[in-house]
């Protein structure tokens, strides 16, 4: 399981930068794609924004962006309104449950 | 490189069934030879079996239960392009000279494991397709304010198509607004906008051009191989609402055949979901940009075929490693003038586009007769 994996587990969002070249990589993996390095770890900016969005039964899904890199599609909870595109949104929480990442989002 | 021809073909009826993998792949391999009286199992260097299963060995299995003992023997998986992909490797034994005769056949269950791509997780818990598809659906409909209707004219005319195609999964009659009640899947999807993972099995010989004419007088050649894998994960698409490697692979075709979108006389294209056969005609250059709605329409009320004329996948059903197998078998028999009601007036080349997880990955071939 790579740190990505074991932070995820604990509930904390953490991004893999490579020293190197300076990029964030996603998806998460232990080596930068470009050389190769290890990466290093941080916590991401839990604010991120709306890509593009749909609805089933009654409740959004959303492709969101992080970082400017790190696209996800979570579950958008408590909304009023319908969602706009390029609006921000919180990762709230995120789990990982059976080998399965989980994402929950807010619109701020 | 040396020229490689489809000379052969054979199929079974895509189903609901419960079939074994290796019975799936048998009798598409039995149907192939009894349509071949010339060909002989001493004749086959090449076995390759295109798949999503999780059983091990098939071309082997494929080959001992087909009588064939072939130099060159291996399984093909790339989820929904494995057939292409198996046809694309063939072809490369071929040209390159290891090989003078190939068999491809690729078979998937109804419950194939190739259905979901488990490892990405960027998806989070919405790993089934529709999820995607619905998020292209919708990207789509904001961009170009393509309406639901518009996207069951997809349907209406692949399941229209499929009626003549006897290895369709079914050749049911669907009215327009049958298919525009479908039930709602999301708020984007509907059932009818989506095809349908089935069982089944189809079948080619690819030959060199030294033996193509031993198996038939009318070889079918491949001119044109285009493949871009962009990615492997959704999320990793830059844009939704068009397919980047369909673009790239349908260039890099273009180049290698010489041809231009102007000279494609029809072609079977990958409709997973009805706006993918949208996508995929303007990423083509079939079609302009914006443009499939009027266009895909237009094809139905006129009674044209030559998009998707077996029916494409919401039509035929998706039984993934057969898929693009079965599309090439189309372009070959329309091109060899046998395709019976759904044949095309004299046409000269076909184009097959097959993809993978939410076109992370396309094949697109150019066959000219």
């Amino acid at each position: 399981m790579n740190i990505f994996e074991t932070e995820l587990k604990k509930g904390n969002f953490v991004i893999g930068e490579c020293p190197k070249c300076k990029m964030v990589i996603w998806p998460p993996s232990d080596y930068c794609c470009k050389c190769f390095d290890k990466l290093n770890w941080k916590k991401s900016d839990p604010l991120g924004k709306v890509i593009e969005f749909s609805k089933k039964d009654n409740a959004y899904f959303c492709i969101t962006e992080f970082e400017e890199k790190i696209r996800i599609i979570g579950s958008l909870r408590n909304v009023e309104n319908e969602p706009k595109i390029g609006q921000k949104v919180k990762l709230e929480r995120c789990s990982m449950i059976d080998n399965n990442y989980n994402f929950e989002l807010s619109l701020v | 490189m040396n020229k490689v021809a489809v000379v052969a073909y054979g199929g079974i009826k895509f189903s609901r069934d419960n079939i074994p993998i290796e019975s799936l792949l048998l009798s598409a391999t039995k149907n192939l030879f009894d349509q071949n009286s010339k060909l002989d199992q001493k004749d086959v260097d090449v076995v390759l079996v295109s798949t999503n299963d999780n059983s091990k060995y098939l071309s082997a299995i494929l080959a001992e239960l087909s009588g064939i003992e072939p130099k060159i023997a291996h399984t093909v998986e790339s989820l929904c392009n494995s057939g292409t992909n198996a046809a694309v490797s063939a072809f490369s034994y071929i040209s390159a000279g290891l090989a003078e005769v190939a068999l491809v056949v690729g078979a998937d269950r109804f419950d194939s494991p190739g259905q979901i791509l488990q490892w990405d997780n960027s998806r989070g818990e919405y790993k089934h397709p529709i999820y995607w598809a619905s998020i292209f659906t919708k990207a789509y409909k904001r961009k170009f304010e393509t309406t639901n209707e518009e996207l069951t004219y997809v349907a209406a005319k692949n399941h229209r198509n499929a009626k003549n195609n006897p290895f369709a999964f079914s050749n049911k009659s669907f009215s327009f607004d049958e298919l525009m009640n479908s039930k709602i899947l999301t708020n984007d999807l509907r059932m009818s906008d989506c095809s349908r993972p089935c069982s089944g099995g189809s079948a080619i010989l690819l030959a060199s051009e030294n033996m193509a004419r031993k198996f038939t007088d009318k070889p079918v050649w491949i001119s044109g191989i285009g493949q871009k894998t962009m990615s492997a994960g959704f999320t990793k698409n830059k844009n939704i609402s068009n397919m980047i490697s369909t673009q790239k692979a349908a260039k890099i075709a273009f180049d290698m055949s010489h041809l231009k979108p102007d000279n494609v006389d029809f072609a079977e294209i990958h409709d997973a979901f009805t706006v993918c056969e949208f996508m995929a005609l303007e990423d083509l250059g079939l079609v302009q940009r914006g443009k499939s709605a009027q266009y895909v329409k237009n094809l139905f009320e006129t009674n044209n075929m030559k998009i998707n004329p077996r029916g494409g996948l919401i039509g035929s059903g998706h039984p993934l490693g057969a898929t693009g197998i079965a599309q090439i078998i189309e372009v070959v028999q329309q091109l060899q003038g046998t395709a019976g009601k759904r044949q095309i007036n004299n046409p000269s080349v076909g184009l097959v586009h097959n993809m993978s997880a939410a076109a992370t990955s396309s094949t697109v071939l150019l066959l000219k007769s």
